[in-house]
Formats: C-alpha cells, structure tokens, sequence
C-alpha cells in the first residue's frame, strides 16, 4: 500500500523500517547479481579455454615425453573427466578458497597473482593519473577553446593514440628516450643492482622503496616507469580528453551556463565549478573503464617493456592452456571491474544527489 | 573545489607530458654498465616450469640445471666425444658390457654443505626412475624401471656406484645419458627434509634448488627474473662470477637495445635483423655455435598422396635450402639433410638435394600427379620457420602442389601433429640427450605403426611403418665397436634421405651477442653445457 506521507518526505527521510529493508533489498539483489556475474564469467572463461585446440598437458611434460607419462598427468589433472565435472570440482575448489597451482609456475595461482598484480596495479596507476591530470584540462580547453589551436593539437593527438600501434610507439619509446637521450631507465621495473635491495612489502616498488627509505631505489624505480606509465597515460589521455571535450561542450550550451554568465560570474567559475561538475558525471564512469582496461594489463606495453604484470602472465598461461591461471587472473580482472563499476556509481551518487537511491 | 589555476592563463599546460616523461631522468639517470661481479643475460624463459632435474625438459630450465647440478659425467664441450669425470673420479665398464662401476670424487659437498657421495647419487637415480617424469625415458631405455631400479643401481661402497644394464649397450650411449640433467645429483638430505607424502621432495624442488654445482639458484620468478649465485661449496673451480641473473625479455628489439645500453651483458634471442645490425659495432661481439636442433618439415603418409615414395622425394626437390640459409637462416641455422645434427657420432656432412623442379615434375608424374595436387601445412606463427613455410609453399607451387599454409600458435599446431590429423608440418626436433641414438629413435624407429601404438615418435606421428629400420636403429645403439656404429648410423641416414616422409632443412645455430669485456662464453651444443661458471668480466 503507498503510503501518502511518503510523497511529502524528502528523499533520505523515509521510516527508519522501510529504510532497513530497503537497504537489505538491494544489497541481497548486489550479491546476487555479483554471484552471477563471477559464475558466468568463470564458466564462459572455463569453457572456451577448454574448447580452444591446445593439449593442457603438452604444457606440463612437452614435446618428448613418453606417451604413459602423458596419459597419467591427463589422469592426475582430471582431464579425463567430462568438462562440467571438472567445471564442478574447480568450482568446489574455489567455494573453499583455493584457486589451485599453475602448471607453468608451480605456485599457487593467487601468489603468481599477488605478484603480477602490483606491476600492473602500479603501471596503470601512474597511466591513469596521467591520462586523467593531462586529459580533462585539455579536453576542458579544447571545449572552450573550440576550433583553436589547442583543440586541432588535442584533436590530432587524439588521432594518434587510436591510429598507432602501442607496440611500436613503445619500441620507439624505447629508442629515443631511453638508448638516445638517456633520460629514462629501459625495460624492466628496476635495475638489476637493487634486485635486492628492496624489501618487498606490497608488491608496488614505488611504495616499498619509499618504505624503507630507499631514495636512490625509488628515483630508479620512477625512472623505470615514467615512460611506459606516460604511453599509457598518453592513451588514456587520447580517449579522456576527446570525451571531456564533448561532454563539456554539451554542458557549456546548456541554459544555466547562461545564466551564471547572465549574473556575472567570472568564465573560470562558470567552466571549472559549473560546467566541468556536470561533465564530471559520465566522465567518471569514462576514467573508470579506462582504468580498469589498464589494470587488465596491457599485453603489448608489458612485451615491450619487460613488465612482469597480469597482461603478460595472463596471455602466457592461456596460450599453454593453464586454467587454473587463466581463471585466477579472470576473477581478478572481473573483481576490477566489479569494484570500479561500484566506485563509479558511488562517485555518481556524491556527484549528483539526483541519482542518490529513495 | 577550489580554482587552483586557470588553463587560459597558463599556457604551459602542452608541455606537461613531455615533462612527466622525463621525470625519471632528473630523479636518476640511467646507470651505465653492469655490476663487475654480476653477469646479466636478456632471454626468453617463459618456457621454464620447473626446477627440479628430475622433471625438467625445457630448453631455458636445461641451461640452468647443466650450471647448478653436477652429475656422473659430463661431455667436454670442445670436443663432445670425450667424456670428463664430474662427480665421478673414474669409471669402469664389467667386460659383457652390462655393469658400470663409478669411483666418485672424495670430499664432495651439496651446496647446503651435506656431504654428497655413493647414498647421494643412487638416491638420485633412485629417485629420476621412480617419479617418472618426463625425461625419465633417457635412463629407463637401458632397462632401469620402477621395480628393478634399487637393485640396478647400487651403492657398493662409500665412493663407488654401480649402474647394471638389461642389454650390452654401446658403453658411450650408457655413459652419454648420463651425462643428461635427469641423471643430475640431488641433496638427498635436504629433499628427503621437505618431503610430503612420500614425495621425495618432488613438490618443493619444483621451485627451489638442492644441488652442488658451481652455480646455485637463488630464485625462479616466472616472466620476471632467474637468479644463480656462486657455490662457494664448490669442490673444482669456483665461479668467477658472484651472481647470474637472467632477465625475461621477449622481444628481440627490446634486447638489443638493452645490450646496447649496456644494461645487460648478453643477449640470448636476436632475431637475424638485430644480429645483422648489431654486427661491427664497437663494445659488442657476437659468437655462436652450431646446436642440436633440426628445422625440418614432414610429410603425413596417411594422406594417400604422401604414400607414395616419388611424392615424397619430389617435396625434397622443392625447397630452395641455398637461397632460404641466406636469408630467414642466415647466421642462425646451417643446411642439414641429415637426421644426426653435426658433432654426434655418425653424423653426415652428405646434402644431396637442392631446389630442382624439373626432377620433381618428372618424379610427380611417376606417382601419376602430373598436375600437382593441393594440400595444407600446419605453421606456428613464429619466425623462422613461418618464412621457411612461405618459401616452401612458393617454390613447391612451381611443380604444381598448392600448399596452403595453416597458421597457429606453438601448442596448437603441435596438438595436432601428435595426433596425426595433419597433412604437412613445419618443426624442430632437438637432441634431448648427446648420443646419436635421442635422433635415431625419433626419426628412424618406429616400433608400432598402429593408431593406439604405445611410443609415438616422429615417424608414427607421419604414419612410416619402417620395420626394417627399426630393427637397423636397435642394433646400432647395442654396437660396441664406435667405428661400426658410426657406419651403421651412416647407412640407416643414407635410407633416410631417399625414403623418409621428412624434408631435413637446417641445423640450428644459436647465437649470442655479448659486450665486449665479457670473457669465456662458449655456447654449448646442447641447452645443458653452455656454463657460466667460467665467464668472466673486464
């Protein structure tokens, strides 16, 4: 029954009961809904990488092995079973907190991941910073500034971060400033000579070189990512600022832009507290799936640059069919993604109290 | 939110990526150079899976296992017909050929500092038999198995090991597979400390290192980093070098500009371009050294076109070997048409065939195929052998059979080809241990042709039913006499030549590009023999 009082509360006033139940309501709908997601993502995962035309246990005992030594590590990885069995048993596992040990490491797949993660973790920080630092002033600039100067760069640059291939750019990259101008360490994440001299803590070197006081460390470790964090900051950068722009001029020919114009507020105030709040809405859920995409690692950038991150080892173990690997780093990515979207709508809700839950 | 400034009024704002790109640089520059007592090596070793001998088969895990693990033997890499004592002091040979006594070297120590003599070494072979991974087959072929291995492998004293056969085999092919890093010696305390469930210490040595080579292994980080450390355990020489580290990096153009830069001290995987071009430049030398592997391309006889023996000899007339090993194989293979790779016993300089395909017509029109015929051909997507591939399939169209090539990745293709559902396949075949009969049993024995056959080499995998041969292949490997067995090797390689369903290409040459004040790098023949423990740094 609606209850007539409700309609003149305001929103966030509703009986503390209907509020509790309410609340419960979407939070059992978040688990469910996330329950789904992780099974259909592990299934869908599970199953194309055991259609794909790869023998898992060529991984394990290659190309010479004797033909009893294969049909007993087929055995003892259960691959004799039919597929949703096995599907079954890895979800059984999993239910219990163990995601099983790859095949090509020998570790338990959440360690390899403990450790790939923060390169990657890391690496799209700092291109996420960037993109978002660099992209939104320039894309609020070429909005204001339409048809200047500052937007035709913007524009071109945008053209080729779609155009070029990062693997190239990344060799190149390479070249001039790392083998010509030696400004920036190469590949790698560290030099060899503190290999061992940092401690680790988290797993991202910035911060455990900064932990344990190690300046000369973090300066190499910055060096090492500045330009593989600036090629991917300049591709995120390509994509947030075309994307700012457009919603920023969006914003712009809307009424209450002039009317702040009409009662006299300076063009700062009116494009950085007005507009650019409007824009920041959609832009947040832009930067979250940017990020995320970063965080899946970048294959290519991590090839290039030596980068010990997800990207590398998830394409390494898919190709050798190791799925308990591949289904780990699924999660993981999945996990990403889940979370981000979470951030983003809470982002959406502080933003915008419009679209806060009744 | 406060304005902190406006972008109208700073116009510095298009700077700003260049400036965090550099922002490394006014933190740090780029060291120059290596540490002196460190040696770093770029190499693609995303093959490795794990650090125990008695499991390891992959090339990258070879290298590292033949610098941190001694053995009985090992074979002197100048002159790989000899063999040198490791572990073992002297070694004797019962006169019916079937019972070998090692005397082992006194005094000897595990890198742990556990003492290693007879107990050790007959727990290690022990050991290999028993967890029956799979290079376990080089030590069962001369009659070791899980039942009988306690008793064929003795310890007779605290020095002395003796090792009994089923057969009297060829002395030097016993001898030679105990050269390989399954018959590694392992610290049996240690291992036998870490066991679970009986397990010999097989789950923990998957990661970790309990030998007592010149070298040992600090860490395995998969895709990352392989650290080796000197033994100062060592009983012979020990290492010039304090530590080793290899750096997994995959791509040619990114090692080149590491040793360029001077960040690393060896690059292991140059493609032919980045040798080319790394060749005469000042602070960097290039050696190489001819290895075991054979590029070769075979033909499936269950298609019936490849049944017939003209067919097969015409595919041989329809590769362009000369102008192919001075291209895609220039510096990095030598032509070899021949099933024994150069420096095995037997071996064969013979290379008949060369690009001719007024010969191949003429044989396709015996095999009444005078207009060709097409077929597919499974290629990995990796260079070298995807160029072959695209030569091959142009010069073969000229006698008018259409290959169409079949792209995939490495494990695809070989799934396939073990099973035997392909037409043609481009590969390589690497000697797993260094006597000739790893390559005879492969490519000239072929025990049981049928589709549920118990051993499926190469020949059953291209569907040769060579009974004959094989018989010729058993007793070359029971021959004593070396000059005899080198002909026999000779003759059953003659036969292959003509008949086979295997089109033999290249011999592979590794080549390693090196700074210049590095000394004593010598690649070895095999993946287990190129030692680091003699480098040293200038």
């Amino acid at each position: 029954m609606p209850d007539p009082l409700v309609a003149l509360r305001a929103p966030g006033q509703l009986p503390a009961g209907r509020r509790l139940r309410n609340g419960l309501r979407a939070g059992a709908r978040l688990a469910l809904a996330l329950a789904l997601t992780y099974l259909g993502l592990l299934a869908v995962t599970f199953f194309i990488g055991r259609v794909i035309p790869v023998d898992p246990v060529l991984a394990i005992v290659g190309d010479h092995a004797p033909e009893h030594v294969i049909a007993r590590v087929r055995e003892e990885m259960g691959l004799n079973k039919p597929l949703y069995v096995q599907f079954g048993i890895y979800l059984q596992h999993v239910a219990q907190g163990d995601f099983g040990t790859s095949v090509l490491t020998a570790n338990p797949v959440m360690q390899d991941i403990a450790r790939a993660f923060p390169a990657t973790l890391e690496l799209a920080t700092a291109g996420i910073l960037i993109g978002v630092l660099v992209g939104v002033p320039l894309g609020v600039w070429s909005a204001v500034r339409r048809g200047g100067l500052v937007d035709h760069v913007v524009r071109v640059m945008g053209l080729i971060g779609y155009s070029v291939p990062i693997f190239w750019l990344g060799l190149m990259g390479l070249l001039v400033f790392y083998a010509r101008l030696g400004w920036v360490a190469g590949p790698g994440r560290i030099d060899v000579v503190y290999q061992y001299s940092v401690e680790t803590v988290s797993g991202l070197l910035l911060l455990d070189a900064a932990l344990g006081g190690q300046w000369e460390a973090f300066g190499n470790v910055l060096s090492h990512l500045a330009l593989p964090a600036a090629l991917l900051g300049y591709f995120s950068l390509a994509y947030i600022s075309r994307m700012t722009r457009s919603f920023m001029l969006k914003e712009l020919a809307q009424e209450y832009i002039v009317a702040a114009r009409a009662k006299g507020l300076s063009e700062t105030r009116i494009i950085w507290r007005h507009a650019l709040r409007n824009a920041m809405v959609p832009l947040v859920t832009v930067i979250a799936l940017s990020y995320a995409g970063l965080l899946e690692g970048s294959v290519l950038t991590e090839t290039v640059f030596s980068w010990p991150g997800l990207g590398l080892y998830l394409t390494n173990s898919l190709q050798n069919a190791d799925m308990n690997a591949v289904l780990g780093s699924t999660i993981v990515v999945g996990s990403v993604f889940i979370g981000l979207n979470l951030l983003s709508d809470l982002l959406y809700q502080w933003l915008d109290p419009r679209t806060q839950d009744r | 939110m406060k304005l902190l400034f406006s972008p109208l009024r700073r116009r510095s704002l298009p700077l700003a990526l260049a400036a965090l790109v550099s922002a490394g640089a006014a933190v740090q520059p780029a060291l120059a150079g290596t540490p002196k007592d460190t040696l770093v090596l770029a190499a693609a070793f995303d093959d490795v899976i794990t650090m125990d001998p008695a499991e390891a088969f992959e090339i990258s895990t070879g290298e590292i296992l033949g610098n941190t693990y001694d053995r009985l033997l090992r074979f002197d890499i100048n002159d790989p017909s000899k063999l040198l004592g490791d572990v073992a002091k002297s070694w004797t040979v019962s006169p019916d050929g079937k019972t070998f006594t090692f005397t082992l070297k006194p005094g000897l120590k595990f890198a742990s500092g556990n003492p290693l003599g007879a107990e050790e070494v007959a727990f290690s072979l022990h050991r290999a038999i028993l967890l029956d991974k799979a290079p376990a087959f080089i030590l069962t072929q001369f009659g070791l198995n899980k039942a009988n291995v306690r008793d064929m492998v003795k310890v007779t004293g605290p020095l002395t090991v003796t090792l009994e056969t089923d057969k009297a085999y060829a002395s030097t092919f016993v001898l030679n597979c105990l050269t390989a890093n399954i018959a590694s010696i392992v610290d049996k305390q240690l291992l036998l400390s870490k066991e679970q469930n009986g397990d010999m210490g097989y789950a923990w040595l998957k990661t970790n290192y309990a030998g007592s080579g010149p070298l040992k292994l600090r860490e395995w980080r998969a895709n990352e980093i392989l650290t080796l450390e000197r033994n100062d355990q060592y009983a012979g020489a020990k290492s010039k070098l304090v530590r080793v580290i290899y750096r997994h990096v995959k791509e040619s153009a990114t090692q080149r500009l590491l040793l360029e830069k001077g960040d690393i001290d060896i690059a292991r995987n140059l493609s032919p371009q980045d040798l080319a071009a790394m060749a005469g430049q000042t602070g960097v030398k290039v050696t190489s050294t001819p290895k075991g592997t054979l590029f070769y391309i075979s033909m499936n006889m269950k298609n019936a076109n490849f049944a017939k023996p003209e067919v097969r000899e015409a595919m041989k007339y329809l590769v362009d070997y000369g102008a192919i090993g001075d291209t895609l194989m220039k510096d990095i293979g030598v032509i070899q048409q021949n099933f024994l790779p150069m420096g095995l016993l037997g071996a064969s300089k013979v290379n008949p065939y060369k690009l001719d395909v007024a010969k191949a017509k003429a044989l396709l029109v015996k095999a009444g195929l005078p207009d060709g015929f097409k077929v597919t051909m499974d290629v990995r997507t990796v260079q070298p052998v995807q160029g072959i591939a695209e030569a091959v399939q142009q010069t073969a169209k000229r006698a008018g059979i259409d290959i169409e090539i079949l792209p995939g990745d490495g494990k695809q293709t070989l799934t396939k080809y073990r099973a035997r559902t392909h037409d043609m396949y481009i590969g390589q075949w690497g000697a797993d241990y260094w006597d000739p009969h790893t390559n005879a049993d492969t490519f000239v024995r072929n025990p049981d042709n049928a589709d549920d056959a118990k051993a499926k080499p190469l020949t059953w995998r291209n569907a040769w039913a060579i009974p004959e041969m094989t018989k010729k292949a058993d007793a070359a490997v029971l021959e004593r006499d070396p000059a005899k067995r080198r002909a026999m090797y000779e003759a059953l390689q003659t036969e292959f030549r003509k008949t086979s369903p295997f089109v033999m290409l290249f011999q592979q040459t590794e080549v390693a590009a090196v700074r210049s004040n590095v000394d004593g790098l010598k690649l070895g023949p095999t993946s287990d023999t190129t030692y680091l423990f003699g480098v040293s740094k200038r």
